[in-house]
């Protein structure tokens, strides 16, 4: 079975895997370089954060190519695009990924039909962990900087990419929320952490299949970052600044292992994820064609494309359902496979039934 | 798994639909019944056949999953699809030599019969051989199916020309080493292609 064999093509995916991962980093680089101005609005305090979230990026690249390379996958993601920017269909399509969007990922209403506190607690961990990321990879990478308005304390300038974007008063009623909008988002994860602790420790279907590296260390990873961070604003604002210091280095810490956990963990699917989109517009145009009939019951199972599309993808991983002869078992539909099982034990034990047997 | 060992039987089902309403009694697909139970040639018979997942050494559900959603547990349990990652493309539902996998729109996922992993795990037998009252889905050990049965248990099959070897064992004659499924199988016996409603023909030997 040559499309079961690995030796050699391990180091080539290794090699594509890792160019694709040092573009990425070194575009990051790039972007951090010269999105600060050259350094002049990057501040040395976050470096710590900016080196994570390049390796970071490294990592998920690298992932992320390798991913790509495994037949399936590489199917998918072509022929998704590839329907996706039909020039005939793009409009329709635009449209589409616009009601698909809002609804797999806006409101993410897929996971509240599995059940309604698997929706709460990833939806508030979600739009916790986005507008966290919104405010603070700018802000690491000297993209975003705030300052003091010439000549008044009391109003705060805030510049992307060194060009004024607005300002606001100190004692307006947006300050507290822009100055805490990290804090906002640490009491949404941690409210989503817990209902997914809750859940974890007392659904037993969740008990026998979670695993501590897949599904514990996560939750405890964010747990970790936003405590800390709460630390932080409780140091500042309750405390008078007490181990201000040492808190602050915690909470990098938890920051940066986190940053280097996401390429490689649970935390991957983020990325991995809009591949459902594509899958969305794989169907539609499968179903705009002919559809594949069942070779045993010739009724409609599937669409023409797809089945294709599959057998291809099983000649490159070397799985071989050509039947003897003419035929290919992947014409034959999933009922018709296990009908098709009960009567082969059936023909078995006639064909060898002695006179007499007691069975 | 205690020397224990999942056999299935197809030819002693007596479509009970014990084990499919069982099935949905499991903590890990709560309300959702992951066995099939096929009605084999349902004009004229009232044979039926239930079809767990075999757990293959080397799923090809898995292999042909795009989102690499779909994992086997150490102890060669082959579980439904990594909810985060299942993106719902149903590769595996017509990948499946067995026709197991099913996709699930409302929920966007695949999910699987996982040998009733909460249950397994820990040492008991999954919710469908524990209600089988004919014994066509048995979880017990290679012992006692030789002291009550005649024949023996396979964990081989060949699709086409794609060999596939699995955890979960059929029971057949002995004369059978390998299930082969090709298209004879498909077909049938000649006098079925003519008619293959004819059940008096399929039980005539």
């Amino acid at each position: 079975m040559p499309g079961k064999e690995k030796t050699g093509v391990l180091n080539e995916d290794t090699l594509h895997a890792t160019f694709w991962g040092l573009v990425v980093a070194v575009m990051l680089s790039a972007g951090i370089y010269f999105g600060s101005r050259r350094l002049r609005d990057f501040d040395p305090a976050l470096v710590s954060y900016a080196g994570a979230s390049v390796f970071c990026a490294f990592g998920l690249a690298y992932r992320y190519a390798m991913w790509l390379r495994r037949p399936p996958t590489r199917l998918y993601w072509f022929r998704g695009w590839q329907i996706f920017l039909r020039p005939s269909k793009l409009a329709g399509n635009l449209m589409m990924f616009v009601r698909l969007f809002f609804q797999s990922f806006v409101e993410q209403r897929f996971i509240d039909r599995r059940s309604h506190s698997r929706w709460a607690a990833h939806w508030l961990i979600a739009w916790g962990c986005i507008l966290a990321a919104m405010v603070t990879f700018p802000l690491s990478f000297g993209w975003v900087r705030f300052e003091s308005a010439p000549g008044s304390q009391d109003v705060y300038r805030a510049f992307a990419g060194g060009v004024p974007v607005f300002s606001f008063r100190l004692d307006s009623p947006i300050a507290p929320l822009i100055f805490n909008v990290l804090d906002v988002a640490a009491v949404m994860v941690l409210a989503g952490v817990f209902l997914a602790f809750r859940r974890r420790a007392r659904d037993r279907g969740a008990l026998a299949v979670q695993q501590f590296a897949n599904d514990l260390l996560p939750l405890l990873l964010l747990f970790a970052v936003c405590i800390t961070g709460l630390f932080l604003t409780a140091s500042a604002h309750w405390f008078r600044g007490l181990h201000y210091g040492f808190l602050s280095q915690l909470h990098a810490v938890t920051v940066i292992f986190t940053l280097l956990y996401l390429p490689f963990g649970k935390f991957f699917h983020i990325f991995q994820r809009p591949a459902q989109l594509g899958v969305a517009f794989y169907k539609q145009a499968g179903q705009q064609g002919p559809p594949a009939v069942c070779h045993r019951c010739k009724k409609a199972f599937a669409t023409a494309m797809h089945v294709e599309d599959l057998k291809s993808v099983q000649r490159q991983i070397g799985v071989e359902y050509e039947l003897e002869g003419s035929g290919h078992y992947q014409d034959v539909c999933p009922s018709c496979r296990r009908q098709t099982l009960a009567l082969a034990q059936d023909m078995a034990w006639r064909d060898t039934r002695r006179p007499g047997s007691t069975r | 798994m205690n020397g224990l060992g999942f056999f299935l039987d197809y030819s002693r089902c007596i479509g009970c639909q014990a084990c499919v309403q069982a099935c949905e009694e499991c903590d890990t697909h709560r309300g959702r019944s992951m066995i099939h139970l096929e009605t084999i040639q349902r004009q004229d018979s009232v044979q039926t056949a239930p079809q767990i997942c075999m757990h293959c050494e080397d799923p090809i559900c898995a292999q042909v999953c795009p989102a690499d959603a779909i994992k086997k547990t150490p102890d060669g349990v082959v579980q439904s699809s990594l909810k985060p990652r299942c993106i719902g493309c149903s590769n595996c539902v017509l990948s499946c030599p067995f026709g197991v996998p099913k996709y699930y729109a409302e929920i966007d996922q695949m999910m699987k019969c996982d040998m009733c992993y909460d249950r397994t795990s820990v040492g008991k037998k999954p919710m469908c051989a524990t209600v089988c009252p004919s014994q066509a889905l048995a979880f017990t050990t290679l012992e006692e199916m030789q002291r009550s049965r005649q024949g023996h248990a396979i964990q081989d099959w060949t699709f086409g020309q794609e060999n596939v070897r699995t955890k979960v064992y059929l029971w057949v004659p002995e004369e059978t080493v390998r299930f082969q499924i090709d298209l004879v199988q498909i077909q049938g016996p000649s006098r079925i292609q003519e008619d293959r409603n004819d059940v008096a023909a399929l039980l005539e030997d």
